[in-house]
């Protein structure tokens, strides 16, 4: 079963809906990705080769943008990505952006 | 659906009486005689604050009055600054019973706890006697909130909740979306769907409010556990939380205690006007689910996918699970599945009419998982605001 979704055509990124394991094998931009680690459901992986400062896009809307290169099948979270807007607090003090 | 008609012709889905401390002081005071009824319809609210506040006054007698209330005991401790006469006297013209234990004046707690609690047990009686007529979906005021929030939120339980707002507007209903802080990068896209272009610039202005506020507090309306939940930012959180509001056009803009009296969709601006001087504009969940209960909403839609468990005083929560995840472990809680989405058991539109169905089961009786688990949350807190405009309630 395909553990991934687009949720919008114009969306970058793809969402995991129901969590992979590591050994999991997806389809991405017509290259086999295997998962080496489990990602969660509902976290997001890069749909295509992002570049530094590139937009992401989900819902067919900017969301903010990538802070690294990024091939297609990473996993975009904290460590990768950042707010347009307002820095993200989380509870580990690595994660969080200067703006 | 049957519903309480009251004096100003709105009707009720709820009799509760609440129990309202008009300062922290009182808080004791009021707890006991409210906890001394568990299990009956007495619910306990209150503001803790003893310097006045304008916002505070106005959403106390805005719930002292909600529909779905048919009397209030008001507890102070007799020094504090909230207006407590004129509280009292707004009960007393809409024809509920309404009555004031004064601690300082009764004697004491044991007193006060005493006086507080045979008048209860009288009004509870009292309340049986008003009268239920019909109601329809056009009677009802429905506010929805999002709490909780992961990643799972914005595919799932909020876009199903925007489906079973545009039924509800479809049928003459009144649906309320709040909380402006999380419309933060949308302002352009929300702000077309307007009835009126000056409505518009009033819902792209709230936003842009919201966004100077946050970035003066120095954070964003985000918690770590929407980042562990796969939210990565304050842009893609809003997005998912946006779309509870579904596609129907935005009849107007409110602000805490004003009620909508026609039919449609209302954006609530829940970030205070001027200079932030009182802290964060909610600093919880149930800070929004009693504005909008302040604003008439008969009931709550509240979606989580990292699971809360919050309910409310006054008016009924109904928790609408977007994980499946989450649900497995906390179905007692939820009262609607809308995680089977990811699994291919249900559609957007088969969810977003199951919760059309709750939304009038719970309205003509039946009780909500958190009612059932005894939940009666409740937080008020300082707020400074202006009046809004002509412009945001066109007619």
């Amino acid at each position: 079963m395909n553990k991934l979704i687009q949720i919008h055509p114009q969306d970058n990124v793809l969402i995991v809906r129901q969590s992979i394991e590591p050994g999991d094998k997806e389809m991405i931009n017509d290259a086999e990705i295997v998962f080496d680690k489990p990602i969660a459901l509902g976290h997001k992986i890069a749909a295509i080769h992002l570049q530094k400062g590139d937009v992401i896009i989900k819902y067919g809307v900017p969301i903010g943008s990538a802070t690294m290169e990024l091939v297609a099948g990473t996993h975009i979270h904290l460590h990768n990505m950042k707010s347009d807007y307002i820095p993200t607090y989380t509870l580990d003090e690595e994660f969080i952006h200067a703006k | 659906m049957q519903g309480y008609l009251r004096s100003d012709g709105r009707k009720g889905i709820r009799n509760v009486i609440v129990v309202a401390y008009l300062v922290e002081c009182a808080h004791h005071v009021a707890r006991e005689i409210s906890s001394s009824f568990k299990g009956q319809n007495v619910h306990l609210i209150g503001f803790p604050g003893c310097f006045p506040n304008a916002y505070a006054d106005r959403i106390m007698n805005a719930l002292c009055i909600h529909p779905n209330v048919g009397g209030a005991l008001l507890v102070s401790l007799g020094c504090e600054s909230f207006n407590r006469n004129r509280l009292l006297e707004n009960i007393h013209a809409s024809g509920r019973p309404g009555h004031l234990v004064g601690i300082q004046k009764q004697g004491g707690t044991r007193k006060a706890v005493s006086d507080g609690k045979e008048w209860v047990a009288n009004a509870l009686k009292e309340i049986e006697k008003v009268e239920k007529v019909d109601m329809q979906i056009s009677d009802l005021i429905v506010g929805t909130v999002c709490g909780g929030s992961d990643a799972t939120s914005g595919i799932t339980a909020n876009p199903a909740v925007g489906r079973a707002f545009d039924r509800l507007v479809a049928n003459n209903g009144i649906a309320i979306f709040e909380e402006t802080g999380e419309m933060i990068g949308l302002e352009g896209i929300m702000s077309k769907r307007a009835v009126t272009p000056e409505l518009s610039e009033e819902l792209r202005k709230s936003v842009e409010k919201a966004a100077k506020y946050y970035t003066i507090m120095g954070h964003g309306s985000f918690a770590p556990g929407n980042a562990d939940g796969g939210l990565t930012t304050i842009e893609e959180k809003s997005m998912g939380a946006y779309c509870k509001s579904g596609n129907s056009p935005i009849s107007g803009l409110i602000k805490p205690g004003d009620v909508p009296h026609k039919a449609g969709l209302y954006l609530m601006d829940v970030v205070p006007d001027g200079e932030p001087r009182f802290g964060f504009p909610n600093i919880s969940d149930n800070a929004e689910i009693v504005e909008m209960i302040a604003s008439g909403s008969h009931l709550i839609l509240f979606t989580t996918g990292r699971g809360s468990v919050v309910g409310s005083a006054i008016s009924p929560v109904i928790k609408i699970c977007a994980n499946p995840e989450t649900y497995e472990r906390m179905d007692e809680d939820m009262d609607i599945n809308a995680g089977k989405i990811l699994l291919n058991k249900a559609t957007l539109d088969e969810t977003g009419n199951e919760i059309f169905e709750k939304i009038i089961e719970i309205a003509s009786g039946g009780l909500s998982c958190s009612e059932e688990l005894g939940h009666q949350e409740f937080i008020l807190t300082y707020k400074t605001f202006e009046p809004i405009g002509p412009s945001c309630l066109p007619q």
